[in-house]
């Protein structure tokens, strides 16, 4: 079931003009912000089908940098994302693509700093509602309607138990959990979908446990 | 986590057989998935019409989009009703402006509600504070109005679409049309079946609808579009209340408007490669907001 609350048909309250390619825009942006974990510097976002057809029009540029900036979906300061862009040392750039793509609206955005990238592929599916479809090409299924923990790790033995653990020992219940590896016995991506937002000392224990390699989060 | 109702048909088996409203069990079932208390899920339904309530009274007053290609009209229909001239009805045009307002504002990038989505906006709020001045509902009931309304737009979204870009604009304004006549009915004191005929009628009427925005944006011929969603809906509400009842079940209708979607070019899907938009004038438009503009931001 794709919608399980009746907010996302009466709602969310946003910026017009459009909830798929405004409000979803700027919830993918604020996704990828949350799963990179600090604000990008640069940004390369494509652009495929509807997207890339009317994005100018709907203000889905506007919109995803004002999610890269942390604005939400009612965000009256999604209007002025290009100018605050400039004023937080973001650059920006929009690619529009022509290749099919699953779902007519998707954005792969590729950001990155001096430490860092990372590419997450995000798809609004209608009404404000979003899904994240990949991550640094792990393909994965993750709504952002519940708070989310990434860890990518070496596909290892005990990996997944000592993650488990260490989120019972804080009490944190799973909803959903998958893992997903590029290559067998290489490196693999742990979703999980938890009931209550992660404090940071927690990815920070998780990510202290062997063979982990990275730890990231959405909050709800 | 098992649901209260997968389709109409199980909605209305279900408000029948329990002796509750509509609205009743989307609010049940709301508070079954989020484990939220029903007070918490009724305030949160009241910030969102005290949302839709501040966008008609903003749009009444008048805005403008950017291009300038929309805005004013629920100004002059508003005039127009005040000269006691209108021929369709004073509450029924009352309700389009008010779609209309609602609408404009969502096109001058200002705050709504989307319901289901933003294009299709006006709809339920403008039928809402229209029906209002006849009716005279009870703040609960006009929240209630909205998890009515909620409840059939949550059947369409999971076993069809309320997407433009994947079914045109009759997933977006034909459920949001469908959505507004259930609630009428509700609100107007008809019974489950009765809401579930009345959105069958209403979004029977809307099938086939294509999704062709003008330059891409949402004013031509969204906005528009939302005046007449808000008119079908009043008067497949009063059909229903009438005892009109549609010869395919609500659930069907549903289904066909999901497979017209599929079979419906990408053109056609909120691309902006047909129809109004491609026709010599939306071409024109299109030229003049875009003609020369760069596509990398600086």
């Amino acid at each position: 079931m794709k919608f399980t609350s009746v907010f996302d048909i009466i709602g969310p309250v946003m910026i017009g003009p459009s909830s798929s390619h405004t409000a979803g825009a700027a919830r993918i942006g604020r996704v990828a912000r949350d799963l990179f974990g600090r604000q990008p510097k640069w940004a390369k976002i494509h652009l495929y089908g509807s997207f890339a057809e009317t994005y100018k029009g709907h203000g889905t540029d506007v919109a995803l940098v004002g999610g890269l900036l942390n604005y939400d979906t009612f965000d009256e300061r999604i209007k002025t994302a290009f100018a605050d862009a400039k004023k937080a040392g973001l650059d920006y750039e929009f690619i529009p693509e022509t290749a099919n793509t699953e779902h007519p609206n998707t954005a792969r955005l590729v950001i990155g700093d001096d430490e860092g990238e990372m590419s997450v592929v995000g798809i609004s599916i209608g009404g404000g509602k979003i899904e994240v479809s990949e991550v640094n090409g792990f393909k994965l299924r993750l709504t952002g309607g519940m708070p989310a923990i990434l860890v990518v790790h070496d596909d290892r033995a005990g990996c997944i138990a000592n993650v488990a653990n260490c989120l019972a020992m804080h009490e944190v219940n799973i909803g959903h959990m998958e893992v997903s590896r590029i290559e067998r016995g290489l490196t693999a991506l742990m979703v999980i979908e938890v009931d209550q937002n992660i404090e940071d000392k927690i990815l920070q224990q998780i990510s202290l446990i062997p063979y982990i390699t990275k730890v990231s989060k959405i909050n709800n | 986590m098992d649901v209260l109702f997968h389709n109409v048909r199980e909605l209305v088996a279900r408000a029948e057989q329990e002796g509750k409203q509509i609205s009743e069990l989307m609010i049940e079932q709301e508070m079954l998935m989020s484990g939220r208390s029903r007070e918490e899920i009724m305030a949160q339904m009241d910030h969102n019409l005290t949302i839709m309530e501040a966008a008609v009274e903003r749009g009444l007053k008048g805005v403008q989009s950017v291009t300038g290609l929309t805005g004013g009209d629920a100004v002059l229909i508003q005039n127009y009703i005040a000269q006691g001239k209108s021929l369709s009805g004073d509450l029924l045009l009352d309700a389009v402006s008010k779609a209309v307002a609602t609408n404009e504002v969502n096109a001058a990038m200002g705050t709504i509600c989307a319901t289901p989505t933003a294009g299709s906006a006006g709809v339920v709020p403008g039928t809402l504070f229209a029906v209002k001045n006849k009716l005279n509902p009870t703040r609960e009931q006009m929240i209630r109005y909205l998890f009515t309304s909620g409840a059939f737009g949550f059947v369409v979204a999971n076993n069809a679409s309320i997407s433009g870009a994947e079914g045109g604009c009759q997933a977006e304004v034909g459920s949001a049309a469908g959505m507004a006549a259930a609630a009428i009915v509700e609100m107007a004191g008809g019974t489950p079946q009765q809401c579930s005929e009345a959105f069958a009628i209403t979004l029977k009427n809307m099938l086939g609808l294509v999704c062709d925005p003008v330059a891409g944006l949402v004013e031509v011929p969204c906005v528009k579009r939302n005046a007449m969603g808000a008119a079908n809906s009043l008067v497949a509400a009063d059909m229903a209340l009438a005892g009109v009842t549609s010869r395919i079940p609500c659930d069907e209708v549903i289904g066909a408007m999901y497979r017209i979607g599929l079979s419906m070019s990408p053109n056609l899907k909120e691309t902006a490669r047909g129809g109004l938009a491609t026709t010599p004038t939306g071409k024109a438009l299109a030229e003049k907001i875009f003609g020369g503009a760069v596509v990398q931001g600086d």
